[in-house]
């Protein structure tokens, strides 16, 4: 099953993104507020009536289309609240890209938000429907850390080891974040700080943990031919992917919790219809779901960056670091910018806004051509994986 | 009458030393430990394990169930119907609370010799008392059930006696946690009295002089060494290492006296508690040892430990949300699966699906499924994590992905473990635990749990 895609048929041309951060003295209205005025802001000549259509996304900060035409007053206009995880964010931009695409709108707008510093609990929750009591209860990092024992075992990487490489990708992307002014922790701890961390699950320390965070982001969506009426450098929309997986990993045996099948399905699917045959080599940059450091290592295969049960060489290598063969997570990723939920996918589109823009500041990258961005939700063995491949230039056709 | 055709006890891995209570109040008793429930269990879930036990390799259809138990965990609703479901026998028969007193044990045991139908009492209690209390040093936790019915029995009953009578030796409100005892020395010579025309009665209408193997329980010590000194009942290692455990008490040391017992012997059960309860019984066949016993490893903890796990020493949590309590109408819609571990089985390809699908994962038929239970199934853990971050009496948690020999994957928290020594391939069986209380709500469902050194 393939999709045909809708590759350069849309563009974002404006994007606005707040400080990922302990906002305790924003609501969720003042992040959504601060978010789109800040997106519409990014656009000359545009103005928040010009938009037709509006996506938000929240995983629990908020409910239906109100809490968005509410706060910004956006009267009458059609908006509609989608959720899927923590690939939330991705999915207003999915949704956003297919409306314009379709004809029905000229301009629309993603945005997402969370605030979850509000509820005083460690990490994420997953708020269940009525239930029976008995779907396995475990913390995010429980889920994630269940990725380490197998790849070691399955590689024979010594856990030692293994712990090594898991610091490595914290450190990185905190080395990134250092460099971000929107990035939730902008100084970076050490490699003995990060590796010598207390236990919170397996062998994941606190460092190994994205960060929990308020924030918001948006960007507006418009035909790509249009594109150049509102912006000299938009962003060009190449594949969006998602593939929801069946939880089969969670009751076969021959899942192996090395690996997300749903992202290796989600990145085929984006790699074909963007035209990606080499994507090692054919990516400028990637923004990628480091919700906990060995989702990261996973990735790197799961993505075709690195060959099976070669990542970890490829971590200490240095291929992913910001001056790396194909940087990842050059803003600091979930691990440093924070993870605010609804706003995560979205904030990895700005990442890629930026360094097309040549905006990115002291970790800008050399003229970058090629962008993807790759958010999860849910957990090895059963899960919702996105992946886009966003390009500066629209193919000649 | 029926016939008692099987046994089945079962006592926590899990020992507080007495000395560990002298050592941290400074008095009381140095020697011999109590059994001590894992911080996950209650008086149901020692019950099934017990009854598990008792009804293995049996076809349980239209068992009845009676429930003893000094410790219930709910009033209002029916303790034993937890049970009933856990064991997977279906909506016909009954299943009953006795109790709350410890008295319950012989009554269960009775009733259940009595019915026209098959039934199997269990017992099962967790003893608790203020800090250094005898009732804390040398109460225990355990279950024991007993199954009554027509076959082959292991021993039938010859003859059987009761007196009452009234007076106040122990007494706890509903809701307190703890018992308070008259001055011990009153009730042992009311006791005393009573046991002897219970078990003059008994014997009588046995038409037996003098039992082969006798068997005294008491919520009353003095009581019970007196009625055991006189009797002639055998020392048991059960005193030493497991203390008394309430309505459980009489089943486990009668189902080691009848593993020890030959075929044509007579065994006197005896019971003192608000009266005295007297039963011959006659061997007919020799019974299986018991699961537990002086031998099988047990692992000690410490007194805060024990404390914490009673809910008694009330310990700081990791910041994170309550549990949700579970709703009724799915837990009833499932109770198969969250009670029994009843999960599918694809009648086209094969494939085990735990929880219950009706879309099958490999060969996607719908609705082709048979029911497939998988609580006595054994696995091996394909993978695991140690989890510092959820709240739990017991922390560290340990999850596990569990592969089941006979196909089937399921991922649960494993208890009873040794987080430091947990490993991929450790194998495990299954057990029934609650996995929260909360909100006066107990959530019951399967865990599993590491088996031991020969265990397989």
């Amino acid at each position: 099953m393939t999709a045909k895609g809708i590759r350069d048929r849309v563009a974002i041309v404006g994007m606005g993104c707040t400080r990922f951060a302990e906002h305790w003295d924003k609501s969720v209205d003042d992040l959504l507020v601060d978010a789109v005025t800040a997106c519409v802001d990014s656009v000359e000549d545009l103005a928040l009536e010009d938009v037709e259509a509006f996506w938000v996304g929240t995983k629990d900060s908020g409910q239906s289309g109100m809490m968005l035409s509410h706060p910004l007053k956006l009267d009458y206009r059609p908006v509609t609240r989608v959720e899927n995880f923590c690939a939330t964010g991705s999915e207003t931009l999915r949704n956003a890209c297919y409306a314009v695409a379709s004809g029905a709108y000229d301009v629309a707008m993603a945005v997402g938000v969370e605030k979850l510093k509000d509820s005083g609990l460690s990490g994420l929750t997953i708020g269940a429907p009525p239930n029976d009591g008995t779907a396995p209860e475990m913390t995010p990092p429980a889920m994630f850390s269940l990725l380490a024992p197998a790849y070691a075992e399955r590689y024979g990487v010594d856990p030692a080891q293994l712990k090594e490489v898991l610091s490595r990708i914290a450190h990185k992307n905190h080395l990134n974040g250092e460099l971000n002014p929107l990035a939730q922790f902008r100084k970076a701890p050490s490699l003995e700080t990060i590796a010598g961390a207390p236990a919170i699950a397996g062998m994941l320390g606190v460092y190994d943990c994205s960060g929990v965070a308020d924030g918001a982001a948006a960007a507006i969506v418009v035909a790509a031919e249009d594109a150049h009426r509102y912006t000299e450098r938009p962003m060009y929309v190449k594949a969006l992917a998602l593939a929801s997986g069946p939880a089969e990993g969670a009751m076969r045996a021959d899942y192996d919790y090395t690996t997300f099948p749903e992202v290796v399905r989600s990145a085929e699917e984006a790699y074909r219809q963007a035209g990606i045959a080499d994507p090692r080599a054919e990516i400028s940059l990637a923004e990628v779901h480091d919700c906990f450091t060995p989702t990261e290592l996973v990735l790197m295969e799961d993505l075709g960056f690195s060959e099976r049960g070669t990542a970890w060489r490829d971590v200490l290598d240095g291929v992913f670091d910001l001056d790396g063969e194909l940087p990842v997570n050059p803003d600091g990723g979930l691990k440093s910018f924070g993870h605010p939920v609804g706003a995560s996918g979205l904030r990895m589109q700005y990442e890629l806004w930026l360094q097309f823009r040549g905006e990115a500041g002291e970790r800008q990258l050399e003229r970058p051509t090629v962008g993807l961005t790759h958010n999860l939700g849910g957990q090895p063995g059963g899960c919702v994986s996105f992946v886009s491949v966003m390009g500066a230039e629209r193919d000649p056709s | 009458m029926q016939g008692l055709l099987a046994c089945g006890t079962y006592v926590p891995r899990f020992r507080l030393p007495r000395a560990e209570i002298r050592a941290a109040l400074g008095s009381g008793p140095g020697s011999g430990c109590r059994a001590v429930a894992a911080s996950d269990q209650d008086s149901t879930c020692l019950a099934v394990e017990a009854a598990r036990r008792a009804l293995a390799g049996r076809d349980p259809v239209a068992t009845g169930v009676l429930l003893a138990t000094s410790s219930p965990v709910y009033a209002e609703r029916t303790n034993a119907t937890a049970i009933h479901a856990a064991l997977d026998l279906g909506q016909d028969g009954s299943a009953l609370d006795l109790g709350a007193s410890p008295r319950s044990g012989i009554g269960a045991f009775l009733a259940a010799a009595r019915s026209p139908h098959p039934t199997v009492a269990v017992l099962a209690d967790l003893r608790d008392g203020l800090a250094g209390s005898a009732d804390e040093a040398f109460g225990g936790d355990a279950g024991a059930a007993l199954l009554f019915g027509r076959g082959d029995p292991i021993a039938e009953l010859l003859g059987e006696a009761s007196v009452t009578h009234e007076f106040m030796d122990r007494w706890r409100a509903p809701g307190e946690p703890f018992a308070t005892v008259w001055e011990e020395r009153f009730g042992a010579g009311v006791y005393a009295e009573l046991v002897e025309r219970a078990v003059v009665a008994a014997l009588a209408d046995a038409g037996v002089e003098r039992a082969d193997r006798v068997v005294v329980t008491s919520p009353q010590r003095r009581a019970a060494a007196a009625a055991g000194k006189r009797l002639g009942a055998a020392a048991s290692w059960i005193d030493e290492e497991v203390g008394y455990t309430g309505a459980a008490d009489l089943g486990l040391r009668l189902a080691d006296e009848l593993a020890a017992a030959k075929a044509g012997e007579t065994v006197l059960l005896v019971s003192a508690a608000d009266g005295a309860d007297a039963v011959v019984l006659g061997v007919r066949r020799p019974a299986p040892p018991p699961a537990e016993t002086a031998a099988t490893p047990r692992r000690e903890i410490s007194y805060p430990t024990y404390l914490t796990w009673r809910g008694r020493l009330d310990r700081e949590q990791p910041r994170r949300p309550d549990p949700d309590k579970p709703a009724s109408p799915p837990a009833s819609r499932n109770a198969r699966w969250k009670f029994g571990f009843v999960g599918t089985e694809c009648e086209a390809c094969g494939t085990v699906h735990l929880p219950p699908q009706r879309v099958c994962l490999s060969c996607h038929a719908v609705d082709r499924m048979r029911k497939r239970p998988m609580r006595e199934a054994r696995g091996t853990i394909s993978t695991f994590t140690v989890d510092h971050l959820a709240p739990s009496p017991d922390p560290p948690t340990v999850d596990v992905v569990v592969d089941f020999d006979e196909g089937g994957r399921f991922s649960c928290r494993l208890t009873e473990a040794d987080a430091d020594a947990v490993r991929i391939g450790d194998r495990v069986e299954m057990t029934f635990r609650r996995l929260f209380e909360f909100d006066g709500v107990s959530d019951y469902f399967w865990k599993a749990r590491p088996l031991l050194e020969g265990e397989g």
